[in-house]
């Protein structure tokens, strides 16, 4: 029987580093009363043992899951893993001692609080990183093709197998304003490492020229007795629009001529 | 004349058709190639108008011969034309590409000379794109009526998905409004598409590497609105579509009235956005839900309840079906419970297995409970609420002789509203 303590798990804030959190639970027996990313700004009453990321202990966790539930609850977790849900963490915990009594038919436990509070984070996590994969836009610097994002949960993780099949031809780099990550996309694979701040720099005339293609393409497709602002908002909300070439100011080439 | 103004003036020409999915094709990227498609589709950008952008929709060319009564670019309307080179729309469309803005190129064309050699312009640019850049990006390409069958067959070969569109749903609107355009020379094109997708899946089937033909499928579009067809006419013509010619997607497109012309509509009038509307939810409930059009809308009354969806319009005119229990009900029932959906029906069966489902369990399985409630039971049980406003349901059967058929815009009752899901699904056309 596992005993429920009043210490803490602290850990690097890596997916290796959590599931390496799951790994000494379950060898020490014990169920922390919470498990905090070292770096997250969260306050936490309780004392916090810092678990440190160990690859055996998190590849042997990673390879339980679709050995004792299924293939769908590994992904399930990491989506809810990298969701933005306040102390995901815990909840995973409670979902993986569920699916270890359970098997495969956790997943179907739709109407359990943990399951669903982690099935809602899940889909929310994978609901933006799909729209993410159409609405991120990126300019050409010298064939590095470089954008920024500004997402709710951890997109990187979720989209970087889609950019690294897509774009095998050309380097490409995502900036996560929202958790100062980048994402460097090449040949096929990918890595994501964390990068206090980055700023696209001021496009080429060739760049300026193709963003105002895409402005006149963008103005021109709308069929203007049909216009329709709520349905726009309801697919394309306002808090992706900040950083799409379409709703920004047009970039002038006088001001460019001046910056160089 | 400057690639802007090309641009601008090939796109305002092409902005009336409606398709503009990037769907139902998987295919994953190749070392030193550029481009992937997701058979989910994916949506870059949505125009003011609330449509789906995915990908670069453009005519070739709008130099039409051709004089059809309700077509922007009839050889007779004085507007200005432009004409892409091949090249230039494969770079634009690389471009786009790479900086994300598109999933691929959509590519449609007027008639320039003949049938033939606007096909021979469109395959030229598919092939710059396919063998020279080695573009793995989504294309759908519009099969030009009257062009040869070794030309329809190329540009399938090179293309993702295909269509022809039949314009209009019956072929004296046809006669009348597009005289150049003949019935067999639309359904011709259609037919060998059909065929050509249907030899090719025999093919692979037996050789891995055997070429593939519109692997995406085939799809079509018809206006609506223009003439005078009942709702129950394009529905029927939509399910033999489906099955006949194994449609991917039936689009409908409301007339949106820009020229004048005798017989349509005046110009400046309002398209019959609501009546589309309620088309592409009938075209869920055939696709998705197990409907078939003679259940959705009969004899005596052809045309869609402007108050009412097609489903909940079914459901109160089949009121001694329900209360449908949800812990009991097979698979096709729970799709008929106006408020459930797909999605939510898979999610029900999951979950009942493991214990039987109450109300507050429904809900957070993301049926539409407001909806839902009139119609289902829970292990026997009615939510209690519901049974008080049932009563509710009376007038609005009531209702229904007096608006049915008419075209009125106006909101529907809260208890029926459209849901997010509807309007996410109608109007960006995915799947």
């Amino acid at each position: 029987m596992h005993q429920r303590t009043d210490i803490g798990y602290l850990y690097d804030g890596s997916y290796e580093g959590f599931l390496s959190c799951v790994f000494e639970s379950f060898e020490k027996r014990e169920i922390p009363p919470e498990i905090c990313a070292e770096n997250a700004p969260q306050i936490t009453i309780f004392p916090m043992r810092f678990i440190a990321t160990n690859m055996e202990h998190a590849r042997r966790v990673q390879i339980s899951i679709p050995k004792r539930m299924s293939l769908e609850a590994e992904d399930f977790v990491r989506s809810a893993f990298y969701s933005c849900m306040p102390g995901r963490e815990g909840s995973l915990l409670a979902f993986l001692r569920m699916g270890y009594k359970m098997g495969p038919r956790v997943l179907s436990c739709l109407t359990d609080p943990t399951v669903n509070a982690l099935f809602n984070a899940a889909r929310h996590a994978k609901s933006e990183a799909h729209l993410l994969c159409g609405f991120i836009r990126l300019s050409d610097y010298d064939g590095i093709l470089a954008g920024v994002i500004e997402p709710k949960n951890y997109a990187l993780p979720l989209i970087a197998p889609h950019f690294a099949d897509r774009f095998q031809s050309d380097p490409v780099f995502i900036y996560d304003r929202t958790h100062a990550q980048a994402l460097f996309v090449q040949d096929g694979s990918w890595r994501i490492f964390p990068l206090e701040e980055f700023e696209l720099a001021h496009p080429d005339e060739t760049e300026i020229a193709m963003r105002n293609l895409w402005r006149t393409f963008y103005d021109t497709i709308a069929i203007e007795g049909r216009r329709n602002e709520r349905c726009r908002r309801t697919h394309m909300p306002l808090r992706y629009r900040g950083v799409m070439t379409e709703f920004q100011p047009k970039e002038s080439a006088v001001s460019l001529l001046t910056e160089n | 004349m400057d690639a802007m103004e090309k641009l601008q003036i090939l796109t305002d020409a092409a902005k009336y058709d409606a398709a503009c999915t990037s769907s139902g094709l998987n295919r994953a990227g190749k070392r030193g190639t550029l481009g992937n498609a997701a058979a989910c589709g994916i949506c870059h950008s949505f125009s003011a108008d609330g449509r789906c952008i995915s990908l670069l929709k453009v005519l070739m060319s709008n130099a039409c011969v051709y004089n059809c009564a309700y077509c922007v670019n009839r050889r007779e309307n004085d507007s200005r034309r432009a004409t892409f080179t091949p090249r230039e729309l494969a770079d634009l469309t690389i471009a786009f590409y790479r900086r994300n803005y598109i999933e691929g190129l959509f590519l449609s064309s007027a008639v320039v000379k003949n049938p033939d050699y606007t096909c021979e312009r469109m395959l030229e640019t598919l092939a710059i794109l396919r063998n020279e850049y080695r573009f793995g990006g989504y294309i759908h390409v519009k099969g030009i009526p009257g062009a040869s069958p070794e030309l329809i067959r190329a540009l399938g070969l090179l293309a993702d998905r295909m269509s022809v569109n039949i314009e209009f749903p019956s072929q004296k609107s046809l006669a009348l409004h597009a005289p150049d355009k003949k019935k067999d020379a639309i359904l011709a094109p259609i037919r060998q598409i059909r065929e050509n997708i249907r030899e090719s899946k025999n093919e692979l089937a037996l050789f891995r590497s055997a070429p593939k033909f519109a692997p995406a499928g085939q799809s079509t579009q018809m206006i609506i609105g223009a003439t005078e067809e009942t709702d129950r006419h394009i529905l029927l013509l939509s399910q033999s579509l489906y099955r006949k010619y194994a449609m991917k997607r039936v689009f409908y497109s409301a007339y949106m009235p820009v020229v004048s012309a005798p017989n349509l509509p005046v110009p400046g009038g309002k398209p019959p956005l609501l009546r589309e509307h309620r088309l592409y939810q009938a075209d869920w409930l055939l696709r998705f839900y197990g409907f078939e059009a003679e259940e959705i809308l009969d004899e005596a009354n052809p045309n869609f309840n402007p108050l009412l969806d097609p489903k909940c319009n079914w459901a109160v005119n089949h009121l001694h079906l329900f209360p449908v229990d949800v812990n009991r009900a097979p698979r096709e029932m729970l799709l008929r419970i106006p408020g459930v959906g797909v999605k939510s029906a898979n999610r029900i069966l999951a979950a009942r297995r493991l214990a039987p489902l109450t109300f507050e369990n429904l809900a957070k399985l993301g049926v539409v409970m407001k909806r839902a409630q009139y119609f289902i039971l829970c292990s026997g049980r009615q939510m209690p609420e519901a049974r008080i406003r049932e009563s509710a349901l009376i007038p609005l059967l009531g209702s229904r002789h007096v608006f049915g058929g008419a075209e009125t815009p106006m909101e529907q009752l809260s208890m029926f509203d459209t849901t997010q899901e509807d309007l996410a699904k109608c109007i960006s056309g995915q799947i």
